[in-house]
């Protein structure tokens, strides 16, 4: 038995080929194909005829009818990179033409799964050039990328790209081959190495910075990373040099974020007294954030039980935290003041704050305030709640942004909605007005009388309101 | 604020939606535009934590008025906040997608405002993108509960895909967690663009070729494991949402710790098994015909985390097997542990030309080490005879184990 070499750079030149060799009768075991798209194979084929052996008009009797599918599946499994695949599909080929039309439609039979599984490969291959060729600007405005396919699939692929960028000039380079496109008309040239691809782009780095922030630690998978992106893609994907760091960090980030959770304060308030004693001697014992390690004492609310006006500062200072009364600093100075000037009896109003613990930065000797943060506020609003439900105030007034935040939320704009009442769960009437430690910090240009004059009025304004009587509404 | 800062917040903000899928629209690229949908979603790059990266996945700001425990954005948090111009986030699309390094872009935004408000700047950028710059890729966009019905008409003019997020299956949860948020309202966000879909598909039907409306229909999402609700609550929730308004996915989203958490929220790591096994079994109410009271009956209201719904289902109903590869119907196969739909439609086309037998399955890559218990082939299968033996689940039990974080993280490379 003489065994035919026959030549196929193509899927065309396979096809034209292999119609022949068919209607001449040639059996599998017959023929012996040489891929042309191998270079072990281009030498052999230089020899070579591309034509395959003439026309035996005695054999050719009949057409060879295939199914349609067969084409589909030989052009896709053409682009395999693997010699063999030419003759398997000649196999293939060869069954289907000899009483077994049928072959395709059985896709456990050894010979379909083994195409099936190869044409799989490709169709996956082309996916991931879809997803993974990254452009990047030359510096003529062409969009260019180099990207190292698998299989014989540029060609195959090349007209997705155009396509979806038809409007941009751009080009693929892969070492097999390279696919080019102006905008008008399709080209492609021989292989280029990487270095033929411009090495970097602007945009690039915001693309970096989404990779990296869209990953969400907790959630740390590599095998199911690498299932999807594989390594050996990694080298023409720019943000693959981030993987390494992401992962190694991503172990601390999580444990980070479960030890910055605050607890709250709420397991610390008892839930069933009416006493304003037990609450404040509950809070003494608070661990409901991490202020309470550093200061040195809780500081609870003051004054009366019945009281009518509720005031809420920030939290305590230096001189709070260490006599552990609410405002009897130079700041309680400036509110007493205010308030005698409002004729406002310290004594029957309730005086408190939003943060009861005093947050400070250690600077040599001195403890610099430091405002407490947003999970302070809301670790500590359950005491806050819980003084208010016991004294149920017809008026309160927030002192600065702080208390603002805790009792209205943070779109509070101190300076624009100082001195106007606000809806409120929390107390009939609500209004917010600046913190009295403001007044000491004034910025150069404000005159400390004219604004002491306004916070008086805002304070005139809240005692006016406790006196009023009763509305029908 | 820099361009990068603000890309860093806002995605950051943003990786807590599950979404990112890319699929299900065709759009041709118009003339002189760029970018085109054909169907089939491309994942374009996956993060170290498996998940892929499909679309620009952005909140236009993570300023936000409601105060939703589960969520990082909520006003009470200290997570740094910033806010893109619609401008900024059409260029960072066009510049990605040129690139190839995205499908689109699936924009949401923390509530700022009022929700009418909110949807309007999303609606600006989405329309940006289409009419000024011809952009033909995918877009997703977040449909804001409570905003005015003509908005998610407008909104899905645009985009490919809406979604409004139900985020709890229990409305009494949302409540307490979300105290600005309602089931109704969120359902009333659905209904309004199931409307939208039906009418341009009516319309497409009567008049032939009319305007697109989120072709690539919507989704929603659900937080699990931020509150108490078991699998059999969720499920239920997703089955229903599924056939009142058509939706095309539910989302299940591991709740996961987030920085600034709210006190009250759980301090875990996130549930990532559990999270899995309700996909799997969402899978088998879509496309399997089980019922959500068969995989999570009242008797197991969890899905277990051991083994997967369908082999967990095939243990609690030994009577229905084995059942024999050659001969029986579609519905039969399809609850075979270790098949799969694609299988099962393989294996009935090629019994027309053999009677099958193990190997035959083998080389359909069928999960034989789950399957043989359950089945009888044309050769001999003697592992069916232990099918009611006492001991077959214990044959099962290697199988799954939490992949620990530490595992992942040490992982060879």
């Amino acid at each position: 038995m003489a065994i035919l070499e026959v030549p196929a750079q193509d899927f065309a030149s396979w096809r034209t080929a292999a119609r022949k060799l068919i209607r001449q009768g040639a059996t599998p075991l017959e023929v012996h194909w040489l891929d042309g798209t191998s270079d072990a194979a281009q030498g052999l084929l230089a020899g070579l005829e591309a034509a395959p052996p003439e026309d035996d008009a005695s054999k050719a009797t009949t057409t060879t009818k295939v199914p349609r599918e067969f084409l589909s599946l030989a052009e896709t499994v053409s682009c395999f990179r693997d010699p063999q695949r030419w003759n398997l599909l000649y196999e293939l080929l060869w069954r289907l033409s000899h009483g077994e039309p049928h072959l395709l439609d059985d896709p456990a039979d050894p010979l379909v799964r083994k195409l099936r599984v190869m044409e799989k490969a490709v169709r996956r291959d082309a996916h991931k050039m879809h997803a993974f060729v990254r452009f990047r600007e030359a510096a003529d405005g062409a969009m260019v990328a180099f990207h190292k396919p698998d299989h014989h699939i540029v060609r195959r692929e090349a007209d997705f790209f155009v396509r979806r960028f038809g409007a941009m000039n751009w080009a693929i380079l892969t070492p097999d081959e390279c696919a080019y496109w102006d905008q008008k008309q399709l080209r492609f040239g021989p292989g280029l190495p990487r270095e033929s691809a411009p090495s970097e782009d602007e945009v690039e780095d915001l693309w970096l910075t989404y990779y990296g922030s869209i990953f969400n630690p907790a959630r740390a998978n590599l095998t199911a990373m690498t299932a999807e992106m594989p390594v050996k893609h990694w080298s023409t994907l720019p943000e693959s040099k981030l993987i390494n760091g992401l992962l190694r960090t991503a172990g601390d980030r999580m444990y980070e974020m479960i030890r910055k959770q605050p607890s709250s304060a709420a397991s610390f308030v008892p839930s069933d007294t009416t006493s304003l004693k037990v609450l404040q001697q509950a809070a003494c014992n608070c661990q409901g954030c991490e202020l309470y390690e550093h200061a040195t004492q809780t500081v609870f609310g003051e004054g009366l039980r019945k009281a009518r006006l509720m005031l809420v500062g920030e939290q305590p200072g230096d001189q709070e935290d260490q006599q552990g009364a609410p405002f009897v600093g130079p700041a309680g100075k400036v509110l007493n003041e205010a308030l005698e000037a409002a004729g406002i009896d310290r004594a029957d109003a309730y005086v408190t704050n939003a943060v009861k613990h005093f947050r400070f930065e250690e600077r040599g000797k001195r403890r610099i305030h430091k405002k407490p943060d947003g999970r302070h506020i809301s670790a500590c609003k359950p005491w806050l709640e819980a003084e208010i439900a016991l004294i149920k105030p017809k008026v309160i007034v927030c002192l600065g942004a702080t208390a603002a935040q805790s009792l209205v939320g943070r779109d509070v704009r101190i300076m624009q909605d100082r001195g106007k009442w606000m809806d409120s769960l929390h107390a009939p009437n609500l209004m917010v007005t600046v913190h009295p430690s403001a007044l000491l910090r004034l910025p150069p240009g404000m005159s400390y009388e004219e604004e002491f004059t306004k916070f008086v009025r805002d304070l005139r304004l809240a005692t006016e309101e406790v006196n009023a009587p009763l509305s029908n509404a | 604020m820099e361009l990068d800062r603000k890309l860093a917040i806002l995605a950051d903000a943003a990786k807590y939606d599950a979404s990112c899928a890319s699929s299900g629209s065709y759009r041709k690229r118009a003339d002189g535009g760029i970018g085109n949908t054909e169907g089939m979603g491309i994942c374009h790059s996956y993060t170290p934590d498996g998940r892929c990266v499909s679309l620009l996945k952005l909140l236009l700001t993570n300023y936000c008025i409601y105060d939703c425990s589960y969520c990082v954005n909520r006003i009470s948090s200290d997570t740094p906040r910033a806010r893109f111009t619609p401008e900024e986030v059409v260029n960072l699309t066009l510049n990605f997608y040129k690139r190839n390094y995205i499908e689109g872009l699936f924009l949401s935004s923390g509530v700022i405002q009022t929700p009418d408000y909110t949807m309007e700047q999303l609606i600006s950028v989405a329309r940006q993108l289409r009419e000024t710059h011809k952009f033909g890729g995918y877009i997703h966009l977040k449909a804001v509960p409570a905003a005015s019905p003509e908005l998610y008409r407008q909104a899905g003019l645009w985009a490919d895909r809406l979604s409004a997020n139900i985020e709890l299956p229990v409305d009494q949860e949302l409540r307490t967690l979300a105290p600005a948020k309602r089931h109704t309202e969120i359902e009333g966000a659905m209904i309004q663009i199931k409307g939208g879909i039906l009418e341009a598909k009516d319309k497409t039907n009567r008049e032939g070729k009319s305007p697109h409306f989120a072709p690539a229909g919507q989704s929603t999402q659900m937080i699990v494991g931020a509150t108490p609700a078991p699998d059999a609550t969720v499920l239920q929730k997703a089955s229903q949402l599924y056939k009142k308004h058509k939706l095309r996915r539910v989302y299940y989203s591991a709740f996961s710790p987030i920085p600034h958490a709210d006190p009250g929220l759980p301090i875990e790591k996130p549930p990532m098994i559990r999270e899995h096994r309700l996909y799997q079994a969402d899978w088998l109410i879509r496309f399997y015909g089980f019922d959500v009271n068969e995989i999570t009956p009242t008797t197991a209201p969890d899905l277990p985390l051991d083994k997967d719904p369908k082999l967990a289902w095939a243990l609690r109903h030994r009577e229905f097997f084995p059942i024999d590869v050659n001969k029986a119907p579609r519905a039969a196969l399809l609850r075979i542990p270790g098949i799969g739909v694609r299988n099962v439609d393989r294996m009935l086309k090629s019994r027309r030309f053999r009677a099958l037998r193990l190997e035959d399955l083998a080389r359909l890559r069928v999960s034989i080490a789950k399957a043989r218990y359950f089945i009888t082939t044309a050769d001999h299968n003697p592992d069916a005879f232990q099918i009611d033996t006492v001991k077959l689940p214990q044959r099962f039990q290697p199988e799954a184990q939490q992949l620990s974080l530490f595992t992942a993280v040490t992982g060879e490379l």
